[in-house]
């Protein structure tokens, strides 16, 4: 069974007032974990095919083509793995 | 001068694509990158000499412990110091302070006494003082840091008397860059008794430093930030001070006898020489040749020449970061005050975008407090972006780094 974490390498808190996480996607497995996010998550602004800004459902984030993604206003770590869950699965 | 063209070819990581791009390592200040040389020398030390120094006789542990021992002794020169015994090998910057912290402080430092700390300290030389304060009730003072970045001298003064057991502050601020007047501080800490201790991670792999004329009675580094390896680092002391110390932790190598008197039924310790009654335990020989090698090379560059060099470099740096709208840079404006360290903002971004997206371009920066929260607080910002510079980069990665900056802007 296909889990977050056969994509996730890593997921790590940022360090600033902002609390931010940045989820950072198994290299091997980036380009696909982009095209998932891509087709369920509502693009507001691409740049050079680079960084994308995106929404879903109530939540805004910003996606790298590097495989990193960043979250923001996020209440906890279960509110995260449940948006992976529906982003990636 | 240097040339950091053939610097480069000393280090083998900066052949190095990320993203597909060229690596651009502006992440200095947190550590450097390490020449073929320091690496060439652990795995010479390791391939041909390794053994547990001080320990025996056998023909190995000899010539470790001499690389060892020599290695005191290069760092001892490299900052002026009277010789080995002056030099305690740590972890790095941060068990170095805690050292001073647990094995002066712990001992010295009582109610109503004070020690001062500046607002621009890195949370390692915040931290343990705060943390020791809680055990015995001793009072941290905080000396305020100007808009711009630079130490309030006339706050330190007003805030020194004769309650100051101990000053801690940084040569050179992490974030900001800003190098600090450490005479006049050590001067003026004197004068009324107390000790100075101060914080090197950031001058002594970039500046001359020279202990003697700073005058400074502790001086914390670490090797990871000077071209050597991590888990090494440097606490230097004044003799006399080390030897009324008593040790930090105990256990093998930092004694020299533990009797077992059979009419106390207790063991009596006498302790090892200087530096060793600091070095517990088997120590990290490969990180002090490591560390050794580094010195010798920048020794052969020069420290005024690096100095000269990240100037250079900031300078440069700073002007054409005006040329964007979007940027603020934060700290002194004038680079010869400074380190080559410039923390920077873009409007409308948070400092992790800004790092994400370099990132994306091989370009390597730092984002977040810089383990230095209170500047920022100061500052009144949730984060800032860090460039900072060694002795391997070059004008034309600014240039690239200004382009892809210009790119950002954009967003």
């Amino acid at each position: 069974m296909v889990t977050v974490e056969d994509y996730v390498a890593r997921i790590e808190g940022t360090c600033g007032k902002d609390k931010d996480v940045i989820v950072i996607f198994k290299y091997d497995k980036k380009d696909e974990a982009i095209a998932k996010i891509l087709k369920k998550a509502k693009i507001e602004k691409s740049i050079s095919a680079i960084i994308f800004e995106l929404t879903f459902k109530d939540f805004s984030f910003r996606l790298y083509g590097t495989g990193k993604a960043i979250f923001r206003n996020l209440k906890d770590k279960s509110e995260l793995q449940n948006i992976l869950l529906d982003l990636l699965l | 001068m240097l040339d950091p063209y053939k610097i480069r070819e000393d280090f083998p990581i900066l052949k190095r694509k990320i993203n597909n791009h060229p690596l651009i390592y502006f992440d200095n200040a947190a550590t450097s990158q390490k020449p073929r040389q320091v690496i060439e020398a652990i795995k010479n030390f390791y391939e041909n000499h390794n053994a547990n120094v001080h320990r025996a006789v056998h023909t190995l542990s000899q010539e470790a412990s001499e690389l060892y021992e020599n290695a005191h002794e290069e760092v001892a020169k490299f900052i002026n110091a009277n010789g080995m015994e002056e030099i305690i090998f740590v972890g790095g910057t941060t068990e170095a302070i805690n050292l001073v912290a647990y094995a002066w402080g712990l001992r010295n430092l009582k109610r109503d006494d004070e020690v001062l700390v500046s607002l621009m300290e890195h949370h390692s030389n915040i931290v343990p003082w705060e943390l020791l304060s809680k055990i015995n009730g001793f009072n941290v003072r905080y000396v305020d840091v100007n808009d711009d970045g630079t130490l309030n001298y006339e706050d330190f003064e007003n805030k020194t008397s004769k309650k100051t057991k101990i000053v801690c502050v940084s040569h050179v601020s992490n974030v900001s860059g800003v190098v600090n007047d450490v005479e006049r501080l050590a001067k003026v800490a004197h004068e009324h008794g107390a000790l100075i201790l101060v914080d090197g991670a950031q001058s002594v792999p970039h500046l001359p430093v020279d202990i003697k004329s700073l005058d400074v009675d502790f001086l914390a580094f670490s090797g990871h930030k000077m071209l050597g390896p991590t888990g090494i680092g440097v606490l230097y002391g004044k003799r006399e001070i080390l030897e009324k110390m008593e040790p930090f932790q105990g256990g093998g190598e930092m004694i020299r006898e533990v009797s077992f008197n059979s009419a106390t039924k207790r063991c009596s310790i006498t302790w090892n020489d200087l530096p060793w009654k600091f070095e517990a335990g088997t120590a990290n020989i490969s990180g002090g040749i490591g560390l050794m090698e580094a010195v010798k090379y920048l020794r052969g560059i020069g420290m005024e020449n690096v100095k000269a060099h990240e100037c250079t470099l900031t300078e440069y740096a700073m002007q054409r970061m005006q040329e964007c709208q979007k940027i603020s840079i934060y700290g002194p404006k004038d680079a010869s005050i400074k380190c080559g360290i410039i923390p920077f903002s873009v409007d409308g971004l948070s400092s992790h975008d800004v790092a994400l997206f370099l990132d994306n371009y091989g370009i390597m920066v730092r984002s977040g407090f810089h383990c230095a929260q209170p500047l920022h607080e100061k500052f009144g910002l949730k984060s800032s972006a860090r460039i900072s510079f060694y002795i391997y980069n070059v004008r034309e990665e600014i240039d690239r780094f200004l382009e892809v900056l210009k790119e950002i802007e954009q967003i």
